[in-house]
């Protein structure tokens, strides 16, 4: 009998752990994707969308035509997994019972849990983003705050990017010189990373973005448009732009799969779960202290695949595991970009920002829909 | 003015900005003068509490490290 593995959330983690494992069990496994929408979103483009270089159908795609045709798509949420009894309950009351289970449910944003920031801008949902540009678009002049609401969120290096395309945006406009752009900053640098800071907080006061460190925000006053951090500071805004603060999704939370902030608690190397037999979790739903990114889902699901091919198969685990490895690129804006690359042994490094790594990064955006999500990217 | 330790949170295994941003949850909590104690493992630790500590006038009254784990003291600012 072939073994039942489910994959939950067809995002860019479980999309390819569901094709290899299909491809590589030939038939001795049953693959069925779970996802509540069936649309397949290519997360990294929001920030385009948010300037308006990009439109929201170019970054949906199917997901039936993204997935091999032995894999079964199932479009419903999950609702609640029962690890010991080895069972996925979904929403239409349908129950999938699993041997080997991935969770790739990704992360969700609660821009709800900061006072008053109900009304600020986000581009880390399509709708954000789309309603983010329609306001740029009426903009004509004063002050535009980026601040950060929460850690983790996904895409670390995104603000910065967010800040320099923004200045792209309004000098195209002509209406950078009547316009602040100011980037709030939870550390005393540009972002996490100290080197990638270093490389671009030049470029960041060449182009009068000023730069706030050590401000967390807290909360919002929508009225007095004011934006105030847990240290105490309060800066004013005319267009608030916030990374919101980000949760596992729900079906963690009710199931008890994670912690008290709905993230998988996963062997950092193997992305097996701590205490749950035959669950696996990739991508943004880990608790693994890494950038939550496309790139870290695509890696790490490469590697859970083998996992579960080896399973399937009675074979011994494979010798190669995850090593932490992290690829993002960073657009500086004026058709420049620099990448980060890291590992959790070798520390991040960064070029010098380039027009090279800004096409490669176009490139890979228009690529992806052929190359990732079927796993022919390594 | 109290001199006892009001508070001590355990961040070991967690990455910047992390540690910076619990900590300052705490601290808001305290009274002026109180201090808190925190022990993590982020390997920007020392440099970051140092940094945050002046920028945000909370003296940084302790910094050490012993096998990987930084221990800091900070004490809530006057007003």
């Amino acid at each position: 009998m072939a073994a039942e593995v489910v994959i939950l959330g067809g995002g860019v983690g479980g999309t390819i752990v569901a094709n290899l494992v299909a491809k590589e069990t030939h038939r001795r496994a049953h693959v069925t994707l779970v996802d509540a929408t069936g649309i397949h979103v290519y997360q990294p483009g929001f920030l385009y969308v948010a300037i308006g270089l990009e439109q929201p159908a170019a970054l949906q795609r199917p997901e039936s035509q993204l997935l091999r045709p032995d894999v079964s798509l199932v479009v419903d949420r999950a609702t609640r997994v029962d690890p010991a009894a080895r069972r996925v309950l979904l929403e239409s009351g349908r129950t999938l019972r699993y041997d080997q289970l991935v969770v790739a449910t990704g992360s969700r944003t609660v821009l709800e849990e900061v006072p008053g920031a109900l009304g600020a801008h986000d581009f880390y949902t399509m709708a954000g983003a789309t309603r983010l540009y329609k306001a740029l678009q009426e903009f004509e002049r004063g002050t535009i705050v980026i601040g950060v609401a929460g850690i983790p969120y996904k895409c670390p290096p995104a603000p910065v990017e967010f800040a320099f395309l923004l200045d792209d945006y309004l000098r195209a406009r002509g209406i950078r010189e009547k316009t602040q752009v100011k980037l709030l900053s939870p550390l005393n640098r540009a972002f996490t990373i100290e080197a990638t800071s270093k490389l671009v907080q030049p470029i960041l006061a060449e182009r009068g973005i000023e730069l706030t460190g050590f401000f967390n925000v807290e909360s919002v006053d929508p009225v007095a448009k004011t934006v105030t951090s847990m240290e105490g500071e309060t800066v004013e805004y005319d267009l608030l732009v916030l990374v919101p603060p980000h949760r596992g999704q729900m079906v963690i939370e009710t199931s008890r799969l994670g912690d008290e902030r709905g993230w998988v608690p996963v062997d950092k190397n193997t992305l097996k779960h701590t205490e749950f037999e035959h669950v696996w979790a990739i991508g943004d739903a880990t608790n693994i202290p890494i950038s939550k990114s496309g790139s870290v889902a695509h890696y790490e699901a490469t590697i859970a695949a083998a996992e579960i091919v080896a399973e399937v198969k009675g074979e011994s685990p494979p010798a190669h595991v995850y090593d932490g490895k992290v690829m993002c690129f960073l657009e500086t804006g004026q058709g420049q970009a620099t990448t980060i690359r890291f590992d959790y042994t070798h520390p991040p490094v960064s070029p010098k920002p380039a027009r090279r790594w800004h096409w490669a990064k176009a490139v890979f955006n228009k690529t992806y829909w052929h190359t990732v999500p079927q796993g022919r990217l390594p | 003015m109290s001199t006892t330790i009001a508070t001590t949170l355990n961040l070991k295994g967690l990455s910047c900005p992390l540690p910076i941003i619990k900590t300052a949850k705490a601290m808001k909590e305290l009274a002026p003068g109180q201090l808190v104690e925190v022990f993590a493992t982020d390997p920007g630790a020392a440099p970051d509490f140092k940094a945050w500590a002046q920028a945000t006038g909370n003296p940084l009254v302790e910094s050490s490290q012993e096998a990987g784990i930084f221990h800091f003291i900070l004490k809530k600012k006057e007003i």
